[in-house]
């Protein structure tokens, strides 16, 4: 479980400050499907960087079960990242100069998985594994960002506007897959996105509005990526 | 016509001293390269380094030798820093050269890199995080690997620079190709002699220049559209 009490994050400089995060406080419930929904500005990703860790909070805690991240050093911050941690974003930030089996296999590596291969497979780029990125659609980058983060086998998967660069039918299938993987994998999701119509695929959608939680609500049946509009 | 030809002949005649000559030269050159290449890197983070002091001094050294004229450079450390400074006048015209060369080469190189890891898109750092990678594996892991592609074209500039920039250790009695040539030219009253050190700087800059290009080929073998810079 993932719990933040009281969260606040300011950008800026002594001579202007913007604060983008309001004493914001939640719950997040072990293998839950979690979506933040809300506008550009509205704090929404960097929410999702400071519960996974990619960013300190001004004040406030986050405590996985009985882990408080924000009393972490560094270096035990960058070891709790490696150990519970897969992030994909929207852009894939793949690493260029490799090719998608070698960024795939980095995850892999770093966790200490030896499967990468399997990874590989579940996410159906064996013909493309030798590729690199500039060498794939948006879609395949997106899938080999998925496999790179889930070859890590983490608890928690983060993914900040994961179809945000992709057109529809990709989208979806980038959807259905995340879906699955929640279902196959048991991991805890948190998935950003401002797409309210994808909110429906999840267990608990909270949404955000200027740096602040507006409404957090539970939907009692879920839809497929193929069942929601776009 | 024939007058020509035969002054172009008494380029053979001086075939020793221009050996002599080249082989400074390229001395010259090769060990400067070996010393500002490497040396240019720590400055480049330097500059870039939270802590004021160690950025205040990277941005001072780089400001005080992009600043002045290297021939300037060469007579302040040939007749002042070395004799005076280190009271060390037995040290030779080469060693100093190659010093002085070393450090104004590596403030320039320090700011083509420091340029190169600033293109880098944040989203890489974050990516390498999210992977649990610490900053020092990011930045020579990550980082760096991708800089070098995008820094080649500046550093094959200043490597052909620096091949003529050699002519000018002729200034602290330093025998290079072009002073020994000069010395030919007076004694023989043949300025066409000239055209030998004018061939070799122009072969040496081509090759530098396949070099430099075969290396770009061998970085490019991707584009990089998961690390543009937004």
């Amino acid at each position: 479980m993932i719990s933040a009490q009281n969260i606040i994050k300011t950008y800026g400089n002594k001579t202007k400050k913007t604060q983008i995060l309001n004493n914001i406080s939640l719950t997040i419930a072990d293998r839950s499907f979690t979506v933040i929904l809300g506008a550009s500005g509205s704090g929404k990703s960097t929410l999702l960087n400071i519960l996974s860790g990619l960013e300190r909070p001004d004040s406030g805690s986050i405590r996985y079960a009985d882990t408080d991240i924000t009393f972490l050093s560094d270096s035990q911050l960058t070891e709790f990242r490696k150990e519970k941690i897969g992030f994909v974003f929207q852009q894939y930030y793949l690493l260029p100069n490799m090719t998608a089996e070698q960024n795939i296999r980095m995850g892999a590596d770093l966790a200490g998985n030896p499967d990468y291969r399997e990874t590989i497979r579940a996410v159906g780029l064996e013909n493309e594994r030798k590729k690199y990125p500039d060498e794939l659609s948006g879609g395949e980058q997106q899938r080999v960002s998925i496999a790179r983060a889930l070859a890590k086998k983490p608890d928690f998967l983060f993914l900040d506007e994961p179809t945000g660069a992709l057109d529809e039918k990709t989208g979806r299938q980038i959807l259905a897959y995340i879906a699955d993987i929640h279902q196959r994998c048991g991991v805890t999701m948190i998935l950003v996105t401002h797409n309210q119509n994808i909110a429906e695929m999840a267990d608990t959608v909270i949404r955000m509005n200027s740096g602040r939680i507006e409404t957090e609500q539970k939907n009692q049946t879920k839809k497929t990526a193929y069942e929601i509009a776009w | 016509m024939n007058g020509i030809i035969e002054a172009l002949g008494g380029i053979w005649n001086i075939r020793d001293a221009f050996a002599e000559g080249a082989l400074v030269t390229i001395q010259l050159f090769v060990l400067t390269m070996i010393f500002a290449i490497p040396a240019a890197l720590p400055v480049a983070l330097g500059s870039n380094c939270k802590i004021p002091p160690v950025r205040w001094l990277c941005k001072a050294y780089i400001w005080i030798f992009r600043g002045t004229p290297l021939m300037l450079q060469l007579f302040f450390f040939y007749y002042f820093v070395f004799p005076f400074i280190f009271h060390a006048p037995q040290v030779s015209a080469l060693t100093i050269a190659v010093i002085t060369f070393s450090l104004n080469y590596g403030a320039y190189l320090a700011e083509i890199y420091r340029g190169g890891i600033e293109s880098i898109h944040k989203g890489q750092y974050e990516a390498a995080y999210s992977l649990g990678l610490g900053k020092t594996t990011t930045m020579f892991g990550v980082i760096i690997p991708q800089t070098v592609k995008r820094v080649l074209p500046s550093v094959s500039n200043e490597m052909i620079t620096l091949v003529k920039d050699t002519a000018l250790v002729s200034c602290i009695s330093l025998s290079d190709l072009f002073r020994v040539v000069t010395k030919q030219v007076s004694a023989r009253s043949n300025p066409l002699l000239y055209v030998a050190p004018a061939i070799f700087y122009l072969i040496f800059t081509f090759l530098l220049t396949l070099l430099t290009r075969f290396l770009e080929k061998k970085f490019s073998v991707t584009g990089e559209k998961g690390s543009e810079k937004k």
